[in-house]
């Protein structure tokens, strides 16, 4: 499958989009946060999981989907919501907990819901799953194309959502593509100590699916092989599982002590890095300029900034909102 | 005991386990994240230098398996020492609980015995929004066959950890976050308290006054406990006294504590970072309207999260979760009239 320029710089824009999103977020995120480190302070509270490192499985997946197909995220949800199109204003919006968020500030950052986008994403592991083979049964209730997509990490493929979902969507013959993201932690547990085999596409056999695992963290091999996986979905011919091998630059949360990881592990993941990756493939097609490059890289920087100042300068909900919402 | 070393919960935990570990080589620890992290809240700090990974158990995120796992485990002459991250997190494995640990004793005709320690996070006041902030143990308490412990300071925390692990019957143990002394959450300071260094135990089904006083009864757990104690000391430089109770357990649950309360001070206010309806502010005031109406000065007041999943955003949270400050306008309003 052949990328126009104009396809590859905007998926090269989108990796910076994550990448300078992630990074603004982690320094917003220690606002209020020092010296004395409490969870709960500063204008981004709670949990915060980021995804720097892993957007090629987002953006090389997301590049084939349209606005009417599904997808649904993780606990770790930011590059998927970025590259399925969720507006970054919104979307930063709700993370600073404000009115203007997707969820009103109801939500937080794992708990994103873009019903324009047909973007969910959820904080229990493997919940994603089921809820996909759902949007896949309706599109193919009400005789659309649309493809729905659940992405998880490696950890949830242990789950019993992940083998029941598996089953139904091999069983219906649903337009749904799992794809896990081996990140190869699960927080602090080694793929090798949570999983009996090395490859979970290899489990897609027990269900009668097509698997195949992307070894390296590299958005055109994503793409490549997401091209078939939905094409076939799109066709009618049912689901595929996809493991795309990919790396966690942050910890599992900020402020994650990561005792469990080697300390030079994450020094030599970024000498690997897939942005520098996708722009070195760009340039030795010769489908873009240096020049061109680096305006994709600072129009990304600019969108972000832009959402930042967008979330921080939006009010907070009036405390009695809180009681709104619960029904429709 | 002014000699006395000081723990946080967190370690008084930990402490409690080794110190069963040490005693009964039936015991052993499993769970996500509970060897090499230590607990993502520090409750098995330690355990896996001490004891080793055959005895201190990583396991997948497969919770339908491993809890199971544990129950079987149990039932085949093991003790298991079971976490599970957040409460919030039970959904994902409810059949093997409430179907089956908590029934199969009584479906056994009492043959059966199935000594787990299920031990899981919760709680909220940190922003982490509607699926990691929840309490539940009202949930769990309503379904019979659990034991429910629910620790507000070390020296509890300890002491109910080894019964939990003695005691023969599947028992839930809810730790709050915010209690646990962590270096990354703020907590109060009297969670911090001397814990003796030999292992001890506290009985289930006995609350503790933590405060005594004689105009109002305050009634709560964990978290709430803090917050009544601080609200207390604020009633008290208006001349307000205020009687705390700590239920320590939900599950056998010390009725004769606050009703001998009530009967003392005439006032109720039951405080609970659990949601309002169907919880245990219903069930503290039902058994109060049973056994000592006639001794209620004032209808009884209940403070809880509202009906609503604890929201994201700080002013959403901070108004669903009763504050100090609502907890001393209630006893005030009470004490008015």
């Amino acid at each position: 499958m052949k990328l126009s320029r104009d396809q590859l710089l905007s998926m090269y824009r989108q990796m910076w989009t994550i990448r300078f999103f992630e990074d603004e977020l982690a320094a917003a995120y220690m606002e209020g946060k020092t010296p004395a480190f409490d969870i709960g302070s500063g204008p981004v509270p709670g949990e915060m999981h980021l995804a720097a490192g892993q957007e090629p499985v987002a953006v090389g997946t997301c590049a084939h989907l349209k606005k009417q197909d599904t997808v649904v995220g993780t606990h770790r949800p930011h590059h998927f919501a970025i590259a399925k199109g969720v507006p970054l204003d919104k979307l930063a919006a709700e993370i600073f907990g404000k009115e203007t968020g997707l969820g009103r500030g109801k939500g937080g950052h794992m708990h994103l819901f873009d019903v324009e986008h047909n973007f969910s994403c959820s904080g229990i592991i493997g919940a994603g799953f089921p809820p996909a083979c759902g949007a896949a049964l309706a599109a193919k209730k009400m005789g659309k194309d649309w493809v729905a997509v659940a992405f998880a990490g490696e950890g949830a493929a242990n789950q019993g959502s992940f083998h029941e979902a598996l089953n139904l969507a091999a069983l219906w013959q649903l337009p749904v593509i799992f794809i896990i993201e081996d990140n190869s932690w699960a927080i602090s547990v080694p793929k090798g100590k949570s999983t009996s085999i090395p490859d979970n596409s290899t489990r897609a056999a027990g269900y009668g699916i097509p698997g195949v695992r992307v070894d390296e963290n590299d958005t055109l091999a994503v793409y490549e092989v997401l091209g078939e996986a939905v094409a076939r979905a799109r066709r009618g011919e049912g689901p595929s599982l996809i493991e795309v091998k990919t790396d966690r630059y942050y910890g599992h949360f900020q402020g994650d002590p990561e005792l469990y990881r080697p300390k030079d592990e994450v020094s030599q993941l970024k000498a690997n890095d897939p942005i520098q990756k996708l722009a070195s493939q760009i340039m030795a097609q010769g489908a873009a300029t240096q020049a061109e490059l680096d305006a994709a890289r600072d129009a990304a920087k600019a969108d972000v900034a832009g959402a930042m100042e967008f979330a921080r300068t939006s009010p907070y909900p009036a405390p009695e909102q809180a009681l709104e919402n619960v029904f429709v | 005991m002014a000699n006395e070393r000081e723990l946080t919960m967190a370690k008084a935990i930990s402490e409690a386990i080794a110190q069963e570990m040490e005693r009964d080589p039936r015991v052993f620890v499993l769970g996500e994240d509970v060897a090499v992290y230590g607990g993502i809240f520090g409750a098995t700090q330690g355990l896996v230098e001490k004891f080793g990974p055959d005895r201190v158990m990583d396991t997948p995120i497969s919770e339908t398996a491993f809890i199971g796992a544990a129950t079987g485990a149990a039932a085949a002459g093991m003790r298991p020492v079971v976490e599970l991250m957040f409460v919030d997190f039970f959904g994902v494995c409810m059949d093997q609980i409430y179907n089956h640990l908590a029934k199969n004793t009584y479906m056994s005709g009492g043959n059966a015995r199935f000594p787990v320690v299920l031990m899981t996070a919760m709680g909220g006041g940190y922003n982490d929004a509607a699926q990691h902030s929840q309490v539940l143990y009202g949930l769990f308490a309503h379904v019979p066959g659990l034991k429910i412990v629910v620790p507000s300071n070390a020296y509890d925390a300890k002491g109910l950890m080894i019964s939990a692990i003695r005691d023969d019957n599947p028992v839930m143990y809810f730790f709050h976050k915010g209690l646990m002394g962590l270096g990354w959450m703020k907590y109060p300071e009297r969670t911090i308290t001397p814990v003796p260094e030999k292992a001890y135990t506290i009985p289930f089904g006995v609350a503790d006054i933590k405060r005594p006083g004689k105009d109002v009864t305050i009634v709560a757990l964990a978290m709430m406990v803090q917050r009544a104690l601080d609200a207390a000391d604020e009633l008290a430089q208006e001349g307000i006294d205020a009687e705390v109770i700590d239920l320590r357990t939900l599950v056998p649950l010390d009725r004769d504590a606050v009703i001998n309360s009530v009967k003392k001070t005439h006032k109720l206010i039951v405080v609970d970072e659990d949601y309002k309806g169907f919880g245990m502010t219903g069930e503290i005031a039902a058994i109060v309207a049973e056994s000592a109406l006639d001794y209620l000065d004032a209808p009884v007041k209940r403070l809880a999260v509202p009906n609503v999943p604890i929201p994201y955003s700080r002013p959403l949270e901070q108004f669903v979760i009763p504050s100090v400050e609502a907890i001393g306008n209630a006893a005030r309003q009470l004490v008015k009239k």
